[in-house]
C-alpha cells in the first residue's frame, strides 16, 4: 500500500494505491489519471523565467504548456536560462517548440510593455 | 461623485468592479498603488491558479490577465501608482500620486481590497544577529521573478507557509541548495500540494515541531541553529543542530492590510484580522464592502475572485437603492468547536429560496475525518462532511437562507465534530 497525494488541483485527495490497478481516494478522473502516471512516468509544468530586454521589467515569466517529465526539469532549465526576449512581449507567446524533445511548448505567461 | 471606488487592483479589487459594472454601475474607479494591476498574481509565476473558477491551470500573472482583460473592455476607471492615505466612513477617500498629487474623491460606496502583507522578522521576534540574507519570503519572490536577483545559493525557510513552500521549489530551480523547512508547529501551514510538489519533489526536509533559535553570521548570515520545541511552542536543550547557509527566507505567515480600515472606525475582527462582515459582505460601516486577502487569508484565489465579485454586487445594489436590510432578520456567527473564524460573522436572513450565504472557515488543528455541524441552540440545522481538514486550508459550506430562516435564533454556531475518532 502506498499513498500518493493528489496535486491536480489545491483539494489534495489522498490516493491509496497497492501499486498496481487498485487506486482508491480520488475525487475526480484527474486525480486517477494523476496516480497512474505518478506510478510510471512522473510530471510537472515547468514554470520559471526568462530575461527581457528594453521592458518595464527585467524578467518575464513562462511555463510549458503541458506536464513534462520530472527527470528533465533541471535540463529544460538550462535552456530556459540561455534564453532572452525584446520588449514589448505577449502573453501566450511560443519561445520553444517541443521543449527537450517533448509535445510541450515553453510559452510566455504574461505580458511585458516597452519602455 | 463616484458610484464605487475600489481599493487594491488584485483579484479581489478587479472582480468586485467588473461584478460592480454588469450590476449596471457605470462610474467606477479602481485605485492601485503598484504601477500596473494584478496584485499579488503578478509574482506568483507558478501555476495552480482557476481550477475552481476557470477549470483549467493557469499561473498567477495568466489568472491576473484574464481579469485585466474584462475590465479593460468597460468603462471603468483605473489610477495606477496611486496610493490611498485615507477612507472616511462617508466614503471618501484621499490618495496620492506622482502624477496627480493629492486628491479627494468622493464615492457612495466603498470596495476595500488592500490584500496582505508579509508578517516580518519583528513580528515573530526572531532571535539572533542582524544581518543581511535575511528576507520575507514573498520579497525574495519578487526579486527572483520580477526584478530578476538572485538573492542567495544555500537557503533556509523559517515557516511552511504556502509562499516559503513555492519559493523552496524555485530557488532549487535556479541553482540554489534548500537546506530545510523549519516549522514551530506539528503540522505545516501550507497546501498538501505545495509541501509535495515543492519540497517532496527536491528532497528537501520539513522540521515540523522546530524552530530556530539562533543566526550567526558577520555581515551576512553564515549559520543558523535549529532545535525541536516542546507542546509549548519553548526550545528543548540538547536538541539544537547547526546548518550552514548564506540565506534565511521566512514564510511566517500573512496580516491583513487594514490600517486604512482602521483609522476608519470600521470595526476589524481580532481573530480574522480583517473587518466583520455580513454575508453581502458589507463591513459594520454601511456602505463599505470588503473582500480577498484584505478580509482574511486566502489560499485560493478562486474564492478572492467570488468574494470579490458578492462585494462588487452588493455595492451595486447598495448604491442602486435596492439594498432593503431594514426588514431582514440578523444572526450572528459564531465559531464553535475547532473552528478559529468565520467569514462573514453576521448573516441577514432573506427569505429567499433559491439564495444561500457561502460561509468561510478554518479549523484549529488538522483532521482527518470530520462533521461541520451548523447549530442554533441544541438543534443541529445542517451537517457536511469533510475530508483532511487541516489549518492550512480554508473551508467552506454554503449555507441555504431557507434553512436559516426556519432557525428562530439570533446566533447560531459553526463547528467540526472530528468523526475519525469515533471510527476507531
Ligand atoms: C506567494 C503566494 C502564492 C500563492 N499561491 C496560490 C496558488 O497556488 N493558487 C491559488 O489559487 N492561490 C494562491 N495564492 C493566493 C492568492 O494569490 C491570493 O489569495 C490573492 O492574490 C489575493 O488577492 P487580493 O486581491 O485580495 O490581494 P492582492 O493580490 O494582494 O492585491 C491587493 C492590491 O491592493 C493594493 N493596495 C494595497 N493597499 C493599497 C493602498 N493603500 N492604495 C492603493 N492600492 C493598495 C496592492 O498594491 C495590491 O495590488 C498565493 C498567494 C501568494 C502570496
Ligand atoms: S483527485 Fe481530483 S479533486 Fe482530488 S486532488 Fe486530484 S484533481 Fe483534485
Amino acid at each position: 500500500m502506498k499513498e500518493i497525494i493528489c496535486i491536480v488541483c489545491p483539494n489534495g485527495c489522498h490516493l491509496i494505491t497497492d501499486g498496481a490497478d487498485r487506486i482508491e481516494g480520488y475525487k475526480c478522473e484527474r486525480g486517477l489519471d494523476y496516480a497512474k502516471a505518478e506510478m510510471t512516468n512522473p510530471t510537472r509544468v515547468l514554470t520559471s523565467t526568462i530575461r527581457v530586454v528594453g521592458g518595464i521589467h527585467r524578467r518575464c515569466s513562462v511555463k510549458t504548456d503541458r506536464p513534462i517529465s520530472k527527470v528533465l526539469l533541471m535540463e529544460a532549465m538550462e535552456r530556459v536560462n540561455s534564453l532572452e526576449v525584446a520588449a514589448p512581449v505577449e502573453c501566450g507567446h511560443v519561445l520553444i517548440k517541443n521543449i527537450m524533445g517533448t509535445e510541450a511548448n515553453l510559452v510566455t505567461t504574461r505580458e511585458v510593455a516597452g519602455i | 461623485m463616484y458610484d464605487l471606488i475600489v481599493i487594491g487592483g488584485g483579484p479581489a479589487g478587479l472582480a468586485a468592479a467588473q461584478a460592480a459594472y454588469e450590476e449596471g454601475l457605470r462610474k467606477i474607479l479602481v485605485v492601485e498603488r503598484d504601477g500596473e494591476l494584478g496584485g499579488i498574481l503578478n509574482q506568483c509565476i507558478h501555476n495552480g491558479f482557476g481550477l475552481h473558477y476557470f477549470k483549467e491551470e493557469l499561473t498567477g500573472p495568466e489568472y491576473a490577465l484574464r481579469f485585466i482583460r474584462m475590465v479593460e473592455k468597460t468603462r471603468i476607471e483605473f489610477k495606477t501608482d496611486t496610493m490611498v492615505l485615507d477612507v472616511q466612513p462617508d466614503c471618501t477617500v484621499s490618495m496620492i500620486s506622482k502624477e496627480e498629487g493629492y486628491q479627494v474623491c468622493e464615492a457612495r460606496s466603498i470596495v476595500l481590497a488592500m490584500g496582505c502583507r508579509e508578517r516580518a522578522r519583528g513580528a515573530i521576534v526572531l532571535p539572533g544577529a542582524r544581518l543581511a540574507g535575511i528576507f520575507t519570503a514573498g520579497t525574495a519572490q519578487r526579486y527572483v521573478n520580477i526584478e530578476g536577483h538572485m538573492v542567495g545559493h544555500r537557503v533556509v525557510i523559517l515557516g511552511s507557509g504556502d509562499i516559503g513552500l513555492i519559493m523552496a521549489r524555485r530557488m532549487t530551480l535556479e541553482g540554489a541548495k534548500v537546506l530545510a523547512c523549519v516549522e514551530i508547529m506539528p503540522y505545516s501551514g501550507g497546501l498538501t500540494r505545495n509541501i509535495v510538489q515543492c519540497l517532496h519533489d527536491n528532497d528537501i526536509p520539513l522540521y515540523l515541531s522546530h524552530t530556530i533559535v539562533d543566526i550567526k553570521g558577520k555581515n551576512r548570515v553564515e549559520q543558523v541553529t535549529v532545535a525541536k520545541v516542546d507542546d509549548f511552542k519553548k526550545p528543548v536543550t540538547g536538541t539544537e543542530f547547526t546548518i550552514d547557509c548564506d540565506t534565511l527566507l521566512l514564510s511566517v505567515g500573512l496580516i491583513p492590510e487594514n490600517e486604512l480600515t482602521r483609522k476608519a472606525g470600521i470595526p476589524v475582527d481580532e481573530r480574522t484580522r480583517g473587518a466583520y462582515v455580513f454575508d453581502n459582505m458589507e463591513t459594520l460601516t454601511p456602505g463599505i464592502f470588503a473582500c480577498g486577502n484584505v478580509l482574511h487569508v486566502h489560499d485560493l484565489v478562486d474564492y478572492v475572485t467570488l468574494e470579490g465579485q458578492r462585494a462588487g454586487r452588493a455595492a451595486a445594489v447598495y448604491v442602486k437603492g435596492d439594498q432593503k436590510t431594514e426588514n431582514l432578520r440578523m444572526m450572528t456567527l459564531k465559531a464553535g468547536k475547532e473552528v478559529t473564524y468565520t467569514v462573514p460573522q453576521y448573516i441577514r436572513v432573506s427569505g429567499s429560496a433559491d439564495e444561500s450565504a457561502p460561509v468561510f472557515f478554518r479549523v484549529g488543528r488538522g483532521i482527518l475525518k470530520g462533521a461541520v455541524v451548523v447549530q442554533a441552540e441544541d438543534e443541529k440545522i445542517a451537517t457536511f462532511n469533510r475530508e483532511h481538514m487541516s489549518p492550512g486550508e480554508m473551508e467552506r459550506v454554503a449555507l441555504p437562507m431557507k434553512l436559516l430562516s426556519r432557525a428562530r435564533v439570533a446566533e447560531i454556531s459553526v463547528s467540526v465534530e472530528d468523526t475519525s475518532e469515533l471510527l476507531k
